[in-house]
């Protein structure tokens, strides 16, 4: 079958979609590269079993509700643009594989580390923790890079290459990227979310983190720009876009030093952003591009649904995402702490990010009682 | 090639997910009574700690198995593109809106607010760390509802078009209003509650004999555990049963195939009997059989002499509208597993008849072969709800949308290769998540609840004095280092 059927020319529903996926994959690297992040600084950061149990509890409550970004940029995807869900996967069928074997064993590591106290146990956990955290983070950068790249897509929106044509040194380069990025993420939160010893390491991790982050950021950038610039491409990158994710990550550094932590946080995550919005705005009208021949290319207006499919979803979305942002929003406020070992001091730096309360008159320490009853908890 | 390992993927992962996600639906809802009730009982110290130690012992067993509903969930939200791309082409407009909706509503509401039941208790206040559960259960069920209007769709396509060369989306509302989908929906839902109250009957009746021949009372907790679990799970019970037979009927009208299949029934008869098992050969003449007369029209069309269609004479119509073919799908395959499903159905309203006999006349606790009975019996749920999907799938074939598209049309055109490496690595995968959640489990569902003190930590003086006894659970539960951080889990 061939995949051009309807809409020769764009609506506005199909570019509002196009933005509403990029929005979801932003959100996404935002939320979960922080939690990769922290995973392969498991064994970085964590010394002893105890940090490492300290480093995951500043992710416990939240991961998966972040993983739900990419589970509904994915859905999202397949009704809005049916074709680019079909090519996407079954084009990057071994990598998504990867990736999902690596979700799984990651996702499952959390909540069973602690059933079993031999160490052997916690140790196998850990190690899914770290590659779990590892391998996603390279090949979304991986597969992000390939999309844009293109890679050999048939007539029929087939994918018609091999798991090799996704290696290649552009797209390496984006896996170095965000691998890099999300490890700097996640030293930033640590050292938001913890205190002590931890929080130094996490502090001086980030510190190495941050000049090869944005080393590498320039030279993905850069490299699309170029690209874009000799294919005389319709990308529409306004320069500023990457410049400014730039800008933001090699602000993380100079942050860090300052001691703004929440600043450099969000320093990063605007690099972030400023990533996928590059690449999203350097494919526009495309969605998939094909080294074959740009008569191939998928793009927003022969890849997508038919209207009222884009009617209705729009609907929903416009309804239900501001309550999900509203709740979610919330979660991180009820989270918003620092996750301490017994017996370290409390820390009372307050930034930004994380607006800690001061300690009240509560037990700042110590088990009595405070946590126990539950109607004068730490409800804001 | 390409096509039967895809079909193999996606029934292997498909089912495995299944097993995980009824307990989830069924717990969840569990729980967030249970815990509900503790609640309510707050002026009253023994109740509530009695419903408070129930709710903290059922929760672990409901984490542990939400934990690889989840992963394997992942899995299949990617499946469709990866192994039927050619599939999503065609349904992309009419099924990716449910599955997007449902993660949209559904998954987010489970995942965020189960993160604040695990670590919000304490910074939050009682009423919404109840309020958290209870979206915890909504969202499992808004999930279930949003995942099978896209499966009921495919099983009677309703509110689309053709155009080209796909089927596009017309009315959505006649989607998510689907005859076939209200009926599935209630059918699941039951089946996921009934679900989970065997489990529990069946743990708690291994403790209560456990503690019987220890020569100690029966334990507070377990009791009430197997009351809660009989007086949910006989009324779920009847209800799967009621809303099955309701499916039934939908489907004679909407897949005469399926039911004819069901029943290996050749010809198309009045006041058809119901075969209740067949040795032998389904096509020719059986070895041996027992059938129940009438029963069968009765089930299907609600009437003593209602006619019931034959195989041969559907073949015929169905090749008349869609062109040459086998429209039959495999015989042994449907016409057992519809059986087994049923079976295991029966099978357990007659035992949970038994125990409510029992409950009534206050011997639960002290009764010996029903408690011995409930424990293997804890598995004929998943058994049923295994081949009830089975059943609904294969009995669609050859058809992935019925009257639409064949399966074999839908697969997406890649190296046999491939499909090899991830079927062996997701089999593989899944093999070792299955061996660590069974263990798991029955490591956590022997637990005696006196044994751990309710930060979850061993007393002193509980456990089988093995090395490596099981300590603190995981969670919330243990006491705050800080009433600012959340707790630590060890
Ligand atoms: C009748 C119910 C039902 C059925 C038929 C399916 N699921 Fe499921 N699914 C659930 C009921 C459910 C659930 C109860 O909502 C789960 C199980 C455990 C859990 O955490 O949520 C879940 C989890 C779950 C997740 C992870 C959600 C998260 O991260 O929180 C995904 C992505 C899917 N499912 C997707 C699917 C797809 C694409 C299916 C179709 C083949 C499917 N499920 C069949
Ligand atoms: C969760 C319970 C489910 C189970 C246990 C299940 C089981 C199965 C099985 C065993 C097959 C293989 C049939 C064969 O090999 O011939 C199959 C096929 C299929 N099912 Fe389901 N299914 C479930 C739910 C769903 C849902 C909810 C959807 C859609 C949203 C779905 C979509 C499909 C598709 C696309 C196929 C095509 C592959 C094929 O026909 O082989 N299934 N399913
Ligand atoms: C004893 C009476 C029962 C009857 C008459 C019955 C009937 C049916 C029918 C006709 C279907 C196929 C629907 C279709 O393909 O359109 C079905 C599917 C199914 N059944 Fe049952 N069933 C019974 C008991 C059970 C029990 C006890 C369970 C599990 C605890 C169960 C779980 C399922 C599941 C999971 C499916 C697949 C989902 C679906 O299509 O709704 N059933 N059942």
């Amino acid at each position: 079958m061939t995949i051009a059927t309807v809409a020769p020319a764009y609506t506005g529903l199909e570019i509002f979609w196009f933005l509403i996926i990029a929005v979801l994959w932003s959100g996404y690297f935002v939320l979960e590269g922080f939690d990769f992040g922290v995973g392969m600084l498991l064994p970085v950061v964590g010394k002893t079993e105890l940090d490492r149990r300290v480093m995951i509890n500043t992710i416990g409550p939240v991961w998966d509700g972040n993983e739900v970004w990419l589970l509904v940029a994915g859905g999202a995807t397949f009704a809005a643009f049916p074709n680019w869900y079909a090519t996407l996967f079954s084009g990057f069928y071994l990598p998504l594989f990867l990736i999902l074997a690596a979700l799984i064993f990651r996702g499952v590591a959390f909540e069973f580390r602690a059933k079993r106290v031999m160490p052997q146990w916690k140790l196998a956990w850990d190690h899914a923790i770290f590659w779990g955290s590892l391998l996603p983070s390279i090949l979304w950068g991986v597969a992000f890079a390939n999309i844009l790249r293109g890679t050999p897509i048939g007539p029929n929106g087939h994918y018609l290459g091999s798991f090799f044509n996704l290696l290649n040194v552009y797209s390496l380069l984006g896996g170095v990227t965000t691998l890099l990025l999300f490890a700097l993420h996640g030293s930033v939160f640590l050292t938001l979310k913890t205190t002590g010893e931890i929080r130094e390491r996490a502090q001086g991790v980030a510190k190495i983190l941050a000049p090869a982050a944005t080393v590498a950021l320039l030279g993905f950038l850069a490299w699309t720009y170029v690209n874009a610039h000799h294919a005389n491409n319709t990308g529409i990158v306004p320069p500023f876009v990457p410049i400014l994710a730039i800008a933001a990550v090699a602000a993380v550094g100079w942050l860090l030093r300052e001691k703004l932590e929440g600043w450099a946080f969000v320093a990063n995550a605007v690099a972030l952003v400023g990533l996928v919005a590059t690449i999203f705005l350097n494919l526009y009208p495309r969605v998939m591009v094909s080294s074959i021949s740009p008569l191939y290319n998928l793009t927003i207006g022969n890849s997508a649904s038919a209207p009222y499919t884009l009617k209705v979803m729009t609907i929903v979305a416009l309804i239900f995402t501001p309550l999900v942002l509203v709740y979610q929003g919330w979660s991180y406020w009820v989270f918003r702490a620092r996750v301490r070992r017994p017996g370290d001091p409390i820390d009372t730096v307050i930034d930004v990010s994380t607006p800690d309360v001061p300690p009240t008159g509560a037990a700042v320490s110590g088990a009595a009682g405070s946590g126990s009853t539950d109607d004068d908890g730490g409800a804001p | 090639m390409t096509l039967l390992l895809s079909r193999w993927q996606f029934g292997i992962t498909t089912v495995f997910h299944f097993i995980f996600v009824p307990l989830t639906i069924g717990l969840a809802l569990l729980l967030a009574i249970m815990q509900t009730a503790a609640y309510r009982s707050r002026g009253d110290a023994a109740k509530q700690a009695k419903w408070e130690q129930m709710t903290i012992f059922w929760r672990r067993l409901f984490l542990i198995n939400f934990a690889i509903g989840v992963v394997t969930g992942i899995v299949q939200e990617f499946q469709f593109g990866m192994n039927w791309s050619v599939y999503s082409r065609y349904v992309g407009s009419v099924f990716g809106a449910p599955l997007a909706v449902e993660a949209l509503l559904a998954f987010f509401l489970e995942s965020t607010f189960l993160g604040i039941w695990i670590f919000g208790k304490g910074r939050v206040s009682a009423r919404v760390h109840l309020a958290s559960i209870w979206l915890v259960s909504i969202g499992t069920m808004l999930s279930a509802y949003f995942i099978l209007a896209a499966n009921a769709w495919m099983q009677h396509p309703v509110g689309y078009k053709i155009q080209g060369n796909r089927a596009i989306m017309t009315n959505f509302w006649a989607v998510m209003t689907n005859s076939t989908l209200i009926s599935s929906f209630l059918h699941v839902l039951t089946a996921a509650l009934v679900t989970a109250a065997m489990l529990m009957l069946g743990i708690s009746a291994w403790h209560l004999r456990r503690t019987q021949k220890a020569g100690e009372g029966p334990h507070p907790v377990f009791s009430a555990s197997a009351k809660l679990a009989l007086i949910v799970g006989v009324v779920a019970v009847v209800a799967t049963m009621f809303f099955g037979d309701n499916q039934a009927r939908l489907m004679e009208k909407q897949q005469p195939m399926k039911m004819a299949s069901a029943e290996a029934v050749y010809n198309t008869q009045n006041g058809a009997s119901f075969s209740l098992l067949t040795i032998g050969n389904l096509s020719g003449d059986p070895v041996f059989q027992i059938r129940i007369p009438h029963a069968l029209s009765v089930l299907s069309d609600n009437s003593w002499d209602g006619s019931v269609q034959g195989i041969n004479q559907i073949q015929a119509s169905e090749t008349a509208k869609y062109g040459k073919g086998s429209y039959v799908p495999v015989l042994w395959v449907t016409y057992w597993t519809f059986r087994i499903m049923v079976g295991c159905g029966i099978l357990m309203f007659l035992g949970l008849a038994w125990g409510m006999v029992l409950l009534y006349r206050r011997k639960l606790d002290t009764s010996k072969w029903f408690l011995r009975l409930a424990v293997p019996a804890l598995l004929l749920p998943f058994v049923a709800n295994a081949t009830g999907w089975i059943f609904t799938e294969m009995g669609r074939q050859p058809w992935v949308v019925y009257g639409l598209l064949k399966t074999a049309k839908g697969v997406s055109p890649i190296g046999t290769g491939y499909v090899v490496t991830t079927l062996v690595g997701f089999t593989a995968i899944y093999s070792i998540l299955a061996i660590i959640d069974f263990g798991l489990m029955a490591r956590y569902a022997k637990l005696d609840p006196d044994s751990v003190d309710e930060h979850g930590q061993p007393k002193p003086t509980g456990g089988d004095g093995s090395a490596d006894d099981v300590t603190a659970d995981f969670d919330g539960d243990s006491e705050h280092h800080d009433d600012r951080a959340p707790a630590l889990i060890y």
